[in-house]
């Protein structure tokens, strides 16, 4: 029999490295390596005078101080990522800032020394003269525009795009019930538990740039750096090795440091590395889902909706190097599973003075979900419905596929869902969640949510079967936890039929494969995995036809099991998959490893020269793949909680999870991907945020005042799995990896609605929050 | 994140300890770290000279005196934790050091340093208020007692001088009944309020610039606290009179 | 100073972080440093069989003492230790960033607690922060450690 690895809870190969200590992350680098520190800006907003180095040049041990002027790409705006036509007004922040510096955090210079403290002395000897700038710290000051953050951005307007299907105006105007909202989302952050590092060498004899970068795409960063220096990209090096957790804000690039290393290592000669503190990431790395939504709903008495009005700002932060990908999402996610036949949706991508936003798990999702989930919930209420009822009034039918939504998506098509079963999510979810429990002040939470997955452009992958029979993987996409090194082994492993222990896998190194875009948008399964199997594919084949030539026999009739290829139905006539490797090489010299059987006196299976046309030796080959469009994955999620009336602490009785990903691959991975998803986003609906103060300052810089929850906090998940195949895919997976944390803020929002009997209509919640909501709802009864 | 430069030293007796008090200049204790070493990551503390007392021998013990218990500088907030003696004459301590962050920060902070230290929100100075206990301050001038009621000056603040070293505190026996709760955002963080009672008596935490003694009818009068992310001055206040109610309950 | 079993030349620096030492110094990279403020776990150690935070520590302060980090669980070539086996076993880990600090803090916790309950489990992590499993699957590992030690 056949082992079937795909779907298994195969064990993860990379544990055993990691929980020896013998993991690599990049500050683990050493090799004489220089320290660094970047010299940041204490204000949000102002102008610099001058930048005084000399002190801090003298301290001994400093090997370097740069400021823009003393880098040849000083006054170069870093790039764009992602342009987009209604982007009118992008801008993008220098390597170093040399005028103005518009959010706390912003690098101003950049110190080299024997170590990382004497980098901090030496900082600390940087005398910068700034003169302070009136500051605009949130979206809706950033839409009054009393300040500009860009002189030459009028209103603080970076983008404006306005989309609509249907008639929103006639479809409002004859709705027999009307509704209007004002939601709100505060900023969050990622805060993976290793922080960023950058470390970089030059060789000269070998004109050779090697750098490792805790990024999510060393592809990108390679193609960056090949452009700076002027080299061939085979001259560049980038490697992530292990990175310990990204959700979303290492996928941006250039960070300063990240052109700043390399820079360094060149112009020294001596490796250099650059290993961000906790207190500086903080303010130094992306963050993201600031946004304020006016919303306006119609519907008829049986709770239908009708049309939906969504008219939001987004707080893009000081620069806008990810382009308008974020509200673009938000856009495109706000309808979620439902029907919305008239949908209108304006957004505004805002300038603040604050760390500029890119993609956090769940990227432009959350705050999309709150808004349909919490319009429900009223929608509910307002009808005398269950909110359960109200949702299953307007989801979206298994017979509906391919659903096409309207409006516009991150990859350049419009958002169309390729498959899903919606009301199954619902009703096993209700299922599973079973009755209120007893007892006062618990609400029940409840939050669906559709996610586009797997954006392209593409992946690829290389897969080789080596003489001793084993077989190495690589693609060009990197693992921050996500078990790559176990998932695409198990794809590999059913085509090549090996066992997954035998495949090895390599992810993010460009010596290992050079293309490829990176591991974000929950598509590293979709595009590498895809591309996995297609790659293994091919090597099967190739295995097939020599072996066919070896055997005698039709390759048709071969198929590749117990690491040979075989007869089918005469498992005994077959040759290891081993041998095949050997003869797909032919060799002149026998090196070992068996090779003798491929020398020119060894009989041969086949006349005519030793390659054919066409043919390429070795047992390898190079699949692509490339989605026709996102697989559209899915939930629900429902929830018991309590809220204590007195200290107003979140209790989470019970918290269950129904998804649909596709085809899953290993459910102990994907199992792992919602439990920390969930997770992440308790900590965002209830115990974290960034506390920005009216001057820009971030008043909760460290692990003691940004809450990120303990286990204690963490309730026990219960998940199932609920299989719809993608269509756009030979695998039929979708993506889970920001799934989790989408719909919780909306599940703990209706929740505490629910016990509290209270509007909630912002995020994040807090005890104090809700101690505030409270006493001014019994104070104003009356006004409800 | 790395400290700035600072003398060390490392003296093994409390003698010579005072006699480095004595005779440094901006000189700082180093206990358990546990407080002092975040400040020194952060570059928010910058002492000259650094005092480490972790090589005096014999200055851990806990002990039984005057129908309490006396916790010297270098017992362990874990070790406290785990004592009998504590558990058996000042069982409110032992409730009380269990709400002090984590085990593994507990295995190297010190009971003393928490007292020394005296973070409004923290639990032990609170306790030591509401037992009445005192702690014991030397320095080359000679040995003082110091009771609760006369130590907690201000925020980070006590009537410890720079040249002196707190060599033990005192907690007497707990009274019936007593109780310590508290509202923290996590498990094991600081409190944005607590109560302490020892059996009339109640302390509050969290709630003004030092621990304070408080009328359990009207736990919050006179009270004017501080406003932070977490907690404003009149959340701090219901917490406080929702928190007393809860330990006079009992 | 003795780690894993070896001595040790003292640190040069007296500002030189025990966690920085132990990686930089000694080249013992599994110790890893997620906050510097005692806050994250990751850099939790066995400072004399109990666990401490080395990011909060002076390498001059661990002279004399008996230090075990994570490299020092289970020798190279030879199988992993209890509670690594488990959190293999339990899927306790993704990034493993949070993990070395995780396994040293369980490895406390159960010295303690050999039959842990489920509330002093809570407590005995909740000193660490993992940003990835959403603690499930560590909770799971502590349990099956527990066994894997009897
Ligand atoms: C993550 C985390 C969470 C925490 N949560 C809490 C909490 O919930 N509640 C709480 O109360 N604490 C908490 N703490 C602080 C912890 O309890 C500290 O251990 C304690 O406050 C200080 O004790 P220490 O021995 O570590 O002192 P150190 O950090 O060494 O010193 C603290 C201060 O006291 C002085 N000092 C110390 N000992 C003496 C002495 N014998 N004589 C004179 N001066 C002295 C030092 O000079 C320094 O100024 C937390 C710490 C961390 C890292
Ligand atoms: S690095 Fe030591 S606790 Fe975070
Ligand atoms: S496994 Fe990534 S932080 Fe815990």
């Amino acid at each position: 029999m056949t082992t079937r690895w795909f779907g298994e809870r195969v064990q993860r190969a990379e544990d055993d490295r990691l929980l020896r200590g013998k993991g690599r992350f990049t500050d683990d680098i050493d090799d004489g390596a220089l320290e660094s520190v970047l010299v940041r800006s204490p204000y949000a907003h102002a102008r610099i005078r001058s930048i005084e180095v000399g002190a801090a040049r003298m301290l001994p041990g400093v090997f370097a101080v740069y400021t823009a002027k003393d880098l040849p790409f000083g006054e170069t705006d870093l790039p764009i990522l992602i342009p987009h036509p209604n982007l009118t007004h992008g801008r993008t922040q220098r390597c170093l800032a040399s005028e103005v510096v518009r959010y706390a955090g912003e690098a101003v210079a950049f110190v080299v020394a024997e170590s990382r403290a004497i980098a901090e002395d030496a900082a600390e000897l940087v005398d910068v003269d700034y003169e302070p700038l009136p500051v605009v710290i949130t979206p809706e000051a950033a839409a009054r525009a009393d300040h500009l953050v860009h002189d030459d951005v009028p209103g603080n307007v970076a983008a404006e795009m306005v989309q609509e299907k249907g008639n929103v105006a006639a479809a409002l105007e004859s709705a027999p019930r009307r509704k209007r909202f004002h939601f709100r989302y505060e900023r969050g952050a990622a805060s993976p538990m290793e922080a960023r590092a950058v470390w970089a060498r030059w060789s000269d004899d070998e004109r050779k740039l090697t750098v490792y970068d805790s990024t999510q795409s060393p592809t990108s960063i390679r193609g960056g750096l090949a452009v700076l220096f002027g080299l061939p990209e085979s001259q560049v090096e980038v490697i992530a090795p292990d990175v310990g957790g990204g959700f979303g804000p290492k996928i941006m690039l250039f960070y300063p440091d990240e052109l700043l290393v390399p820079y360094a290592a060149v112009h020294l000669g001596r490796p250099v590395k650059w290993t961000e503190d906790r207190q500086e990431h903080f303010t130094a790395v992306n963050q993201e889902r600031g946004q304020v939504h006016e919303v306006e709903v119609g519907y008829d008495d049986e709770g239908h909706v009708l049309a939906l009005d969504d008219d939001f700002i987004h707080d893009g932060g000081a620069y806008t190097p990810y382009g308008i990908i974020l509200p673009i999402i938000t856009a495109g996610q706000v309808p979620g599973p439902y029907r919305v036949p008239n949908y209108r949706v304006r957004f505004r991508d805002m300038y603040t003075n604050a760390t500029p936003t890119s993609p956090y798990r769940g990227a432009g999702r959350p705050h999309a979900c709150f808004v349909m989930e919490r319009t429900l919930d009223a929608i509910a209420a307002d009808i005398g419905i269950d909110r359960a009822e109200v949702r299953r009034r307007n989801l979206i039918q298994p017979d509906e596929f391919p659903y096409d939504v309207g409006v516009g998506w991150q990859d350049g098509n419009t958002v169309v869902y390729d498959s899903g079963n919606y009301p199954k999510l619902l009703e096993t979810a209700l299922e599973k969640l079973g009755p209120r429990p007893a007892g006062e002040n618990i609400g029940m939470g409840l939050g669906m949510y559709v996610e586009g997955t797997g954006v392209g452009p593409y992946e690829g992958a290389h897969v080789q079967v080596l003489v001793s029979g084993k077989v190495v993987a690589a693609t060009g996409i990197p693992s921050q936890g996500q078990a790559h090194a176990t998932v695409w082994a198990q794809v590999v492993a059913d085509e090549l039929g090996v066992d997954v222990r035998d495949v090895e896998v390599t992810g993010g190194d460009t010596r290992r494969f050079p293309w490829g875009v990176g591991t974000f948008a929950s598509r590293g399964a979709v595009t590498a995995g895809n591309a996995m199997h297609v790659a293994a594919r091919m090597v099967a084949d190739k295995a097939k036809k020599i072996a066919a030539d070896h055997l005698e026999a039709d390759p048709a009739d071969l198929e590749l099991a117990g690491g040979a290829v075989r007869v089918k139905g005469s498992p005994q006539r077959g040759i290891p998959l081993a041998a095949v490797a050997v003869l797909s090489n032919p060799v002149r010299y026998a090196f070992g490893g068996g090779t003798e059987a491929a020398t020119q006196f060894t009989p041969r299976a086949r006349p005519g020269p030793p390659l054919a046309d066409g043919e390429e030796p070795g047992l390898e080959a190079t699949g692509y793949f490339s989605p026709a469009g996102s697989a559209w994955a899915s939930g629900c999620h429902a929830a018991w909680l309590r809220i204590d009336p007195k200290t107003y602490r979140l209790e989470i009785l019970k918290y269950v999870v129904v998804h649909d990903c596709g085809k899953v691959i290993n459910p102990m991975v994907v199992e792992g991907q919602i439990e920390g998803g969930v997770a992440q986003g308790i900590g965002g609906a209830f115990y974290e945020r960034l506390a920005y103060d009216s001057d820009g300052q971030l008043r909760n810089a460290s692990f003691m005042e940004f809450l990120m929850p303990y286990s204690t906090e963490i309730p026990q998940i219960e998940i199932e799995h609920i299989e719809t195949p993608s269509p756009l895919n030979p695998l039929g997976v979708k993506g889970v990896g920001e799934a989790g944390v989408i719909p919780v803020g909306a599940v703990i929002a209706s929740g505490i609605e629910d016990a509290l009997g209270i509007p909630i209509t912002e995020m994040p919640l807090s005890p104090l929050k809700l101690y505030e909501l409270s006493t001014s709802a019994s104070t104003s009864t009356s006004t409800r | 994140m790395k400290p700035p430069r600072f003398e060390y030293h490392a003296p093994s007796t409390v003698d010579e300890t005072c006699a480095l008090l004595a005779s440094l200049e901006d000189a700082k204790v180093l206990a358990g770290g546990q407080s002092l070493m975040p400040l020194l990551n952060f570059r928010l503390a910058r002492p000259a000279h650094l005092v480490d007392i972790n090589r005096i021998g014999g200055l851990d013990r806990i002990y039984e005196r005057d129908r309490g218990v006396a916790v010297q500088a270098l017992a362990r907030q874990a070790a406290v934790e785990d004592s009998e003696l504590v558990a058996s004459v000042c069982p409110l301590l032992s409730a009380a050091v269990r709400l002090v962050a984590h085990r593994v920060i507990r295995n190297r902070g010190t009971v003393c340093g928490s007292i020394a230290h005296a973070d409004p929100a923290s639990e032990l100075p609170a306790v030591l208020l509401a037992l009445g206990g005192h702690v014991v301050a030397r320095s080359k001038r000679g040995e003082r007692k110091i009771e609760a009621g006369g130590l907690f000056a201000g925020v980070f603040e006590t009537s410890i001088a720079p040249d002196e070293l707190l060599v033990e505190a005192w907690f007497p026996k707990s009274p019936k009944p007593f109780a310590i709760f508290e509202e923290s955002r996590r498990h094991g963080d600081f409190a944005l309020a607590g109560v302490v009672r020892a059996g009339d008596t109640l302390a509050l935490f969290g709630v003004a610039p030092t621990p304070v003694l408080a009328d359990a009818k009207d736990p919050s009068r006179g009270l004017q606290p501080s406003s932070d992310l977490e907690a404003t001055p009149e959340f701090r206040l219901h917490l406080v009179r929702a928190l007393t109610l809860k330990a006079f309950a009992a | 100073m003795r780690i894993n079993g070896f001595d040790h030349y003292p640190p040069q620096d007296a500002r030189r972080l025990l966690s920085d030492y132990l990686r930089h110094d000694v080249g013992l990279t599994g110790t890893h440093v997620g906050c510097e403020h005692g806050v994250c776990g990751c850099c939790t150690i066995l400072l004399n069989g109990a666990p401490v935070r080395s990011c909060l520590m002076l390498a001059v302060q661990a002279e004399g003492h008996e230090v075990t980090t994570i490299e020092g669980l289970a020798p190279d070539g030879e199988p992993l230790h209890a509670v690594q086996q488990a959190f293999h076993e339990c899927h306790g880990l993704q990034c493993g960033f949070c993990t070395p600090g995780f396994v040293m803090s369980v490895v406390g916790l159960l010295a303690q607690h050999p039959h842990p309950t489920d509330e002093e489990i809570d407590e005995g992590i909740a000193g660490n922060l993992c940003r990835c499993t959403g603690y499930a699957s560590i909770r799971r590992a502590v349990r099956r450690a527990a066994e894997l030690s009897r």
